[in-house]
């Protein structure tokens, strides 16, 4: 396994890297339309070649792995953070908190949640910058994306609760805020990792679809969704397999970063 | 003096008024949650709106008479208790979009979709149990990492591109949900299972001499199954929302299909029954779940 | 060896067994058979007068009988269920003479009182039909007089520009069958519905038109609409020969489609269609009054259309399957198209010249009007158009060149629909616009300043400009003139105005791409929808090359 850390971490470092100096490793930028060769194989000039107006493919997964590589993680944390706090809590406290916290959630799980996000649109100003309005997709989508594991995490604390070493935490003193961080927030860290892990391409693959609603990354800023939205012309890609790339980069660092960042759920 | 019970007939009542509470709460919240959906798509922008109004054919009078046609939706308490009353005759309203009886159009897809979600769902968890018991069994870091880059993989690959590959491969659409959901539930299952085996009674039990099958049925999953079972309730509404993109690209007439239409046409009196139907679902779910894992606590001890 | 008379005889009988075997195989091979192709959406409707969204007029065309039928290859009315017709010299009248001995679907007979029944029905207010709306004239009623039972003269209130043109989108229903709806004057007839998952249409056996050899039309059994959204799906499915036609094809799939298998692909031409942007020009419109200045300002406008490189825009987004557009009439449409005017030219330096004329300034890369306000806007565009979306990325693009920031916005059309038209809280759109009706005619609500759809700024109480004035004029001149000539002589002059002005920025006219399998003969794809089977009923199966695919 220490191998396969190491490599992790050296894909994570390059991908980080590389995507920092973007201004250097691709000048010609994410936006400039080279209208003389869109939809372009590789080459020289360009990597990955040209997108649909004429982009270069390579310099846009470079901007668009910055967006996404910072944002879809905060996203998650957030959601991650309501998930504890709401399923968690509520679990820890049981009997009315809970029943009420899961009927919540439940609700929440049900709603039809496309419409909010449409009518945030219409309450942002038309003329929001793009990095204002991927921010506030990316806050957006940690806030209505917590409710699936809070209701995984409830069942855990309320098991927890009537366990022996919390009683005797109890019995000894502990009690509130102290025993909720100390003891019962680190037992639900499967559930806490498995939601955040879950969460990163989830949510990058969401904010592409926000794009139809207006949300999302506006032009040309590219994004990985957005680029991932590139294969729904999927029937081509045998003829066109560079396209694939930005896909193989997310699966790649994902996996990179559950190998690198896990410890017992791997060396279990 | 009070004559006691017995307790047989205590627990019978017991239950039988837990069951009335939990099956009341689930109405109250089916309740709640059509109105909310129905707020929800009553605040969005474009409710009014109707692509025919972009038609230069149409008059003046007609341009007026589409504006008005929902004039009966914009008070929509008023809306929610007309729809609740006629719905308890049995009358589930029209649908905007399709002219069509809401009744009709849920009874035909209902099953289409309860098939695609059903199935991708079972195959799903059937996936992911098998690739998570695996991991922990064999305990290989090779497998480890097979297993994280498959369930990484398919998480990143877009639902509506899993959706075209199926029809690609001329897979049915069930596949595609599988392959949606099966990621998720590995995630949660192979951490669960990882963090039931690491509890020091485990080593001990290996100590002694017990088989790994011994262990996973008397000791792994008794630790992680009430977390799975809650899993299970949750994993319904993500096979449901996976069934949207799957239903279309795969031209399934379920409702998925008719939910993504509903939407696009702010077809209220559609989308209230769809979402009235999905929280029934949902909390069905859930509360079943609930249940068993009460059980199951009430059985161990 | 000699040839005796019996071996004549025999040899003969044999010939013509042969000959009788070859010519038979031939006739199936030209009868019966199911094409296939896809609707895009779930029709909303079978009643043909309440027609109005594309998959319900794919299935009006297919099963309706109209009275007089535009050809969509030559663009001139020939008669069908009307032998022959005449309109009166003040355009309020026309009288059919009915073709005889033709029936229902169903049997029962056509006659004019189901021409002055559909009329009736068309005509009544409460139906808001768009259909019927075409026909409004005037106040007052439309009457209907049965003549004889061949002969009916329909009378409107007002002179109808076109009248005889209209009855295309006339679907005559039965005035007596119990059958209602279903009861068809078409090629085919509706069979079977799955909701959500396809249409199964059947040959009508009562269908009156014939071939030359005398034969019943049409020559297919049936036709099966599959309800699919997805462009990439449809197109598999062709490939693998699930389906015959694509009626209306990507430029993206058009050429891939063309290398693997050019016969199948067809690039028919220009189309009707354009795809156009404007400005908000409302005075109520909630966006900053500086930046309505802008958009009123014709040179401003002018400038942005000179700004953007629609040779650019057809090549790139379109593959060379567009052309510029140059007014609101598409070259394709040869009797409406001013043949004077000509597309925008790209010339960024004289746009700029145009704006420096306005007071704007270029400073450090980026413009500045004369109060100093940086130029940026936004677009609002529909999310589900990927040709649009590039469009707007590439104008984006090419104003940027002009120090102009523009934000790219795609909303979900019903969002759109009502920033542009009801809540007016947009700076710009773009949009295009899918042109059925040849006639100019069709568009007064677009064009007259008090109409609902004058885009840039509708429902004025009294035009805003002259030029907008001189346009209410010009078109109620063509309205009402009865000769052709003068008719185009005003709506000439009405494109002339639209090039001056600019308040619609005409962008790209589609080319009419489309995809018809090899087993399907007799299709002829054209520019007028529907493009691939308006000719349904002559169109045949080949079922070797249809099995063998």
């Amino acid at each position: 396994m220490t191998r396969a850390r190491k490599l992790a971490c050296v894909v994570v470092l390059v991908v980080c890297v590389t995507s920092a100096a973007a201004n250097w490793i691709a000048p010609s930028g994410y936006a400039k339309q080279f209208r003389e060769t869109p939809d372009a194989p590789p080459s020289h000039q360009h990597l990955l070649g040209t997108d649909e107006v004429g982009r270069d493919r390579f310099a846009r997964v470079l901007y668009g792995t910055r967006i996404s590589l910072l944002l879809a993680p905060a996203a998650a944390l957030v959601s991650t953070a309501l998930a504890a706090l709401v399923g968690g809590l509520a679990g820890y406290l049981g009997g009315f908190w809970l029943r009420l916290a899961r009927g919540f959630t439940d609700l929440f799980l049900s709603l039809p949640w496309l419409f909010l996000l449409i009518t945030v649109r219409a309450l942002l100003p038309l003329n929001v910058s793009p990095l204002t309005s991927v921010l506030i997709t990316f806050l957006i989508l940690g806030l209505l994306g917590w409710a699936a594991s809070a209701r995984v995490l409830s069942t855990s604390a309320d098991a927890l609760r009537n366990s022996d070493f919390i009683l005797q935490a109890r019995a000894s003193g502990l009690h509130g805020p102290r025993l909720f961080l100390i003891h019962v927030l680190p037992n639900l860290t499967p559930v806490l990792y498995a939601q955040f892990w879950i969460s990163i391409p989830v949510f990058i693959l969401s904010e592409a679809n926000l794009g139809i609603l207006g949300l999302g990354v506006a032009e040309p800023l590219p994004s990985w969704g957005s680029l991932l939205r590139e294969l729904e012309g999927l029937i081509s890609f045998r003829e066109e397999p560079w396209r694939l790339v930005p896909l193989l980069l997310l699966i790649v660092v994902m996996t990179s970063f559950q190998l690198l960042l896990s410890n017992e759920e791997v060396t279990a | 003096m009070l004559e006691r019970l017995p307790s047989a007939k205590m627990q019978t009542w017991k239950i039988t008024k837990r069951l009335t509470q939990k099956l009341a709460t689930i109405a109250a919240l089916v309740l709640i949650g059509g109105l909310l959906s129905a707020t929800l798509v009553r605040m969005a922008p474009g409710f009014d709106a109707d692509e025919r109004q972009l038609d230069p054919s149409l008059s003046a009078e007609s341009q007026l008479a589409l504006r008005q046609s929902r004039a009966g939706e914009h008070d929509i308490l008023r809306f929610y208790a007309n729809y609740l009353r006629n719905a308890l005759r049995g009358d589930l309203g029209t649908s905007h979009a399709l002219g069509q009886p809401v009744q009709s159009l849920l009874r035909e897809r209902w099953p289409v979709t309860l098939r695609v979600a059903g199935i991708g769902l079972l195959l799903a968890w059937i996936l992911a149990s098998t690739l998570a018991f695996i991991a922990c069994l064999w305990r290989l870091p090779a497998f480890e990492i097979f297993g994280t880059t498959i369930s990484g993989a398919f998480l990143c690959i877009p639902a509506a591109v899993l959706a075209l590959l199926s029809v690609i491969l001329n897979a049915p659409g069930y596949l595609a949900i599988a392959l949606i959901v099966f990621p998720k539930i590995y995630r949660y299952s192979r951490n669960l299972f990882a963090k039931a085996y690491a509890m020091p009674h485990i080593t001990a039990a290996r100590a002694r001499g017990l088989s790994e099958t011994r262990i996973l049925a008397c000791h792994v999953l008794p630790i992680a199954g009430p977390q799975m079972i809650a899993l299970a309730g949750i994993t319904v509404s993500v096979a449901l929302g996976a069934a949207i993109p799957v239903e279309a690209l795969c031209g399934l007439p379920g409702i998925g299909q008719l939910a993504w239409q509903a939407a696009l046409s702010r077809d209220l009196p559609l989308l209230v029954n769809l979402t009235v139907m999905v929280t029934l679902v949902t909390l069905l779910a859930n509360s079943g779940a609930d249940v068993m894992v009460y059980m199951l606590a009430r059985g161990e001890s | 060896m000699k040839i005796n008379k019996t071996d004549l005889t025999a040899i003969s009988r044999l010939l013509f067994c042969v000959a009788f075997l070859a010519l038979s195989s031939a006739a199936f091979a030209q009868s019966g058979g199911e094409l296939r192709f896809c609707l895009r959406a779930e029709p909303k409707t079978f009643d043909p007068l309440l027609v109005d969204d594309d998959s319900s007029l794919s299935i009006r065309y297919l099963t309706g009988g109209v009275l007089v039928r535009l050809n969509r290859h030559t663009q001139e009315l020939e008669p069908q269920l009307a032998e022959s017709w005449k309109l009166s010299k003040d355009g309020k009248q026309i009288i059919f003479k009915l073709r005889s001995g033709v029936a229902f679907s169903d049997g029962s007979p056509f006659s004019a009182d189901d021409v002055a029944f559909t009329m009736q029905r068309l005509m009544d207010p409460a139906l808001h039909s768009s259909t019927g709306d075409a026909f409004r004239s005037g106040s007052g009623a439309v009457t209907t007089k049965i003549m004889a039972p061949d002969q009916i003269a329909i009378t409107f209130p007002a002179p109808i520009a076109g009248l005889d043109r209209l009855f295309d989108q006339v679907a005559i229903m039965s005035a007596h069958s119990p059958k209602k709806e279903a009861a068809v004057l078409g090629p085919f007839m509706v069979g079977e519905y799955k909701a959500g998952s396809s249409l199964l249409l059947r040959r009508n056996p009562n269908y009156w038109k014939k071939d030359s050899q005398g034969r019943r039309l049409p020559y297919l059994d049936s036709i099966r609409l599959d309800i699919q959204s997805n462009r990439d799906v449809e197109m598999l499915r062709f490939k693998r020969g699930e389906l015959d036609l694509i009626n209306v094809i990507d430029s993206d799939y058009f050429d891939r489609l063309a290398a693997s298998s050019p016969g199948l692909a067809h690039d028919a031409g220009a189309s009707l269609d354009s795809d156009f942007m404007w400005f908000n020009e409302v005075a109520a419109a909630p966006i900053p009054e500086y930046k309505r200045a802008w958009f009123r300002s014709t040179n401003f406008r002018r400038a942005v259309s000179e700004a953007i490189n629609r040779d650019d825009l057809s090549r790139v987004v379109f593959n060379g399957h567009a052309q510029p557009a140059v007014g609101p009439v598409s070259p394709a449409n040869k009797f409406w198209f001013d043949s004077k005017l000509k597309a925008d030219p790209y010339r960024p330096d004289d746009a700029l010249k145009l704006l420096q004329a306005d007071g704007f300034r270029l400073q450090n890369g980026a413009l500045f009007d004369k109060a100093g306000n940086a130029v940026e806007f936004s677009i609002v565009t529909n999310a589900s158009s990927k040709p649009r979306e590039r469009m707007a990325v590439m104008v984006q693009e090419d104003l940027g060149k002009l120090g102009i920031k523009v934000n790219v916005v795609t909303l979900d059309f019903p969002s759109l629909i009502e920033r542009i038209s009801q809540k007016f809280n947009y700076e710009a759109a773009m949009l295009g616009f899918r042109n059925v009706d040849l006639d100019p005619n069709g568009q007064m609500n677009i064009w007259l300043s008090s109409a609902e759809d004058h885009a840039w700024n509708p429902q004025q109480k009294a035009p805003e400009t002259a030029w907008e004035a001189e346009i209410d004029r010009l078109m109620r001149a063509q309205a009402s003139a009865a000769d052709p000539k003068k008719r185009k002589e005003s709506f000439d002059r009405v494109q002339e105005i639209v090039a001056e002005q600019a308040p619609f920025i005409y962008l790209v006219n589609q080319n009419a791409l489309s995809a018809v399998s090899s087993a399907v003969q007799g299709a002829d794809p054209g520019i007028l929808s529907p493009q691939t089977f308006w000719n349904a009923e002559r169109i045949t199966l080949n079922p070797t090359t249809r099995a063998s695919r």
